[in-house]
């Protein structure tokens, strides 16, 4: 265009930018993302999420449920790990209520958390991997998800949309056969991992559309706020579930993988490892819930039910469930801050109580949110089919990002 | 825990006397309330002071509270990974004020400042782009304040006539129904039809 190669187009017609819009029904926007991009040729020069094409003003209708009715609400805010996020209200509850969880609960929470963040990752590299040319990662990644997903489903009776946490606990316990599978599963994860790794890791299309896209930085890290795997991959070690421990982490022997060059490649290897971390998890939580057999997994008292043989003979046990489920539990007034390592990265509820059996605000803070805003930073300059991986990476879920 | 959150309220209380309208310790978390006017020099203290370094953004949000005379809440978390401590600080302004916008120190306040705008109606100065986020292109009123209905106003659907979308007015075949299961010894008010005359 420079007009040496003796081209028709005269010197005074400019090159202009091209603005393409980007979803929101593109397979690769992983949910209904629209985002606009102004392309320098294919190079990116300015991206643009709109987003809350999802929004279904979660927060807003939290304001006029009870405490427990909210719970399920959060399922479907990152629907792809259920549980972690459900941990995050009750844990909000408790700690405004100072209630104690009863060690198997904990325990149980820690397991599904667990089963959860393995489900995420099994998703997000399946579908990176299909976002950049693979399918066969993510039918394989799929198969296993399906496993976790019955072990959801044996739990609490859904495969998706658990409610199984509860403020003070669980909603019911495990049974024995169950712990026992969720242990023959893990034994296998190992080498399908391996079969897994071996399709992708040493891919030489994969790395060439991974390798070095969207590098974070420890200072992009703080300006963007970016956390979890997108935080690690710069370096940084930063877990919550080490650094601010909550439930019982501090007993479990995990590590936490970092990257070092903080790209697409990195955070893929990151998210394999973690799985691999999760596993170790799940087997040490599964010794020490053998150890507390026949436990209770409620903290009995206002904010649970009573035992079903208590309410056939107690009039007060009774009278308790009924209130209970119509009025719901009331919570001091207050304000909390509560977060967990969601498998995205930090999950929080900020919970306004004013005293009474609803909540006076409740602000979700996703941790896809941010990842989607630093998009534009991560995406300027590179080229129009990195965006493809770029959001894969950043692993976001539009159910939790719109709300 | 709770000691070294005491050291950082009273450092701050000492270097920041200016700012600070006041602060408490509850459930391990440490609130700071500051004054508008001093929310920037504020933020930018928290990021570079030595003892601080909360570096990391974590949230902005607001709360109505209609009753009061300065009706909203400014919410901010902050995150320190260098002293593993968090922080809230608040500013509370009327409707209408304007809130310093702190996107000149941490870049990731552009949306969490636009959400507020979009669900509270709080207004950013210097903020670089406050145009709506999570509502539909278009939308008026903010849905998060406490006079907003729990349906909205307006409802949108696929025209098959005019081949295009339109927006209506809500209509519900069945009346929004809001129960309130609190005990009437405990504060809900139940007026039945017919209880206004008793004033006459």
């Amino acid at each position: 265009m420079d007009g040496s190669n003796g081209s028709a187009i005269s010197m005074d017609e400019k090159v202009r930018n091209f603005s393409i819009n980007f979803g929101p029904q593109h397979p690769a926007a992983h949910g209904v993302l629209r985002m606009v991009l102004e392309l320098d040729g294919e190079i990116v020069e300015r991206a643009d999420p709109h987003i809350g094409l999802l929004h279904r003003g979660t927060e807003k209708l939290m304001e006029s449920r009870t405490y427990l009715q909210n719970l399920p609400y959060f399922d479907r805010l990152d629907y792809v790990a259920p549980m972690n996020q459900e941990h995050a209200w009750c844990l909000a509850i408790e700690k405004l209520t100072g209630v104690e969880v009863p060690r198997r609960a904990s325990l149980i929470r820690i397991l599904y958390s667990e089963i959860g963040r393995i489900a995420n990752h099994l998703m997000n590299v399946g579908s990176q991997a299909l976002d950049i040319g693979a399918l066969t990662p993510n039918l394989w990644g799929f198969d296993q998800r399906e496993s976790l997903m019955i072990f959801y489903e044996r739990a609490c009776g859904a495969r998706l949309h658990a409610n199984y946490f509860r403020p003070g606990g669980v909603h019911q316990d495990l049974p024995e056969k169950l712990i026992a599978d969720i242990q023959t599963w893990t034994e296998q994860f190992e080498p399908f991992l391996k079969d897994f790794e071996g399709l992708l890791t040493e891919n030489r299309i994969f790395k060439q559309r991974n390798v070095d896209i969207a590098v974070v930085t420890k200072q992009d890290v703080y300006d963007w706020g970016l956390n979890g795997v997108m935080a690690r991959s710069a370096g940084l070690a930063w877990d919550l579930r080490r650094s601010q421990p909550y439930e019982c982490y501090n007993e479990f022997d995990f590590k936490i993988p970092v990257g070092k060059n903080g790209d697409c490649y990195d955070r893929y290897l990151l998210r394999l490892e973690e799985m691999r971390e999760s596993i170790k998890i799940i087997q040490q939580c599964i010794v020490k819930l053998g150890e507390c057999k026949g436990e209770d997994v409620l903290a009995r008292g206002k904010l649970t039910p009573p035992k079903r043989s208590d309410m056939k003979t107690s009039m007060e046990a009774l009278i308790h469930h009924f209130k209970l489920y119509t009025e719901g539990f009331h919570v001091p007034a207050g304000e909390v801050y509560a977060a967990v390592e969601a498998p995205k990265g930090e999950f929080g509820v900020y919970l306004v109580a004013d005293g009474s059996n609803k909540p006076y605000k409740a602000k979700i803070r996703a941790p896809g949110y941010l990842h989607l805003q630093a998009v534009d930073h991560l995406a300027t300059g590179h080229q129009l089919a990195d965006v493809a991986a770029i959001i894969g990476t950043i692993d976001i879920v539009f159910g939790e990002i719109d709300r | 825990m709770s000691e070294a959150l005491n050291d950082l309220a009273a450092v701050l209380e000492v270097k920041q006397s200016d700012a600070i309208v006041s602060s408490s310790i509850d459930f391990d978390e440490l609130t700071v309330v500051v004054t508008n006017t001093s929310l920037l020099d504020f933020v930018d203290f928290l990021k570079g002071n030595a003892s601080c370094q909360f570096t990391t953004l974590v949230d902005i949000t607001a709360v109505d509270y209609p009753g009061r005379e300065k009706r909203f809440e400014v919410v901010y978390h902050f995150l320190s990974m260098v002293i593993n401590q968090r922080i809230r600080v608040k500013v509370m302004i009327e409707e209408g004020e304007q809130v310093e916008s702190i996107t000149s120190i941490h870049a990731c306040a552009n949306w969490f400042e636009r959400e507020a705008f979009d669900m509270y109606g709080i207004l950013f100065a210097n903020h670089p782009d406050l145009r709506r986020l999570l509502t539909d292109y278009g939308f008026e009123g903010h849905p998060l304040r406490k006079d907003f209905p729990t349906t909205g106003y307006v409802e949108m659907r696929y025209d098959e006539v005019e081949k295009r979308c339109i927006y209506e007015p809500v209509k519900l075949t069945q009346e929004y129904r809001q129960f309130d299961f609190m005990s009437p010894w405990e504060g809900a008010e139940y007026i039945l039809p017919g209880d206004e005359k008793k004033d006459a």
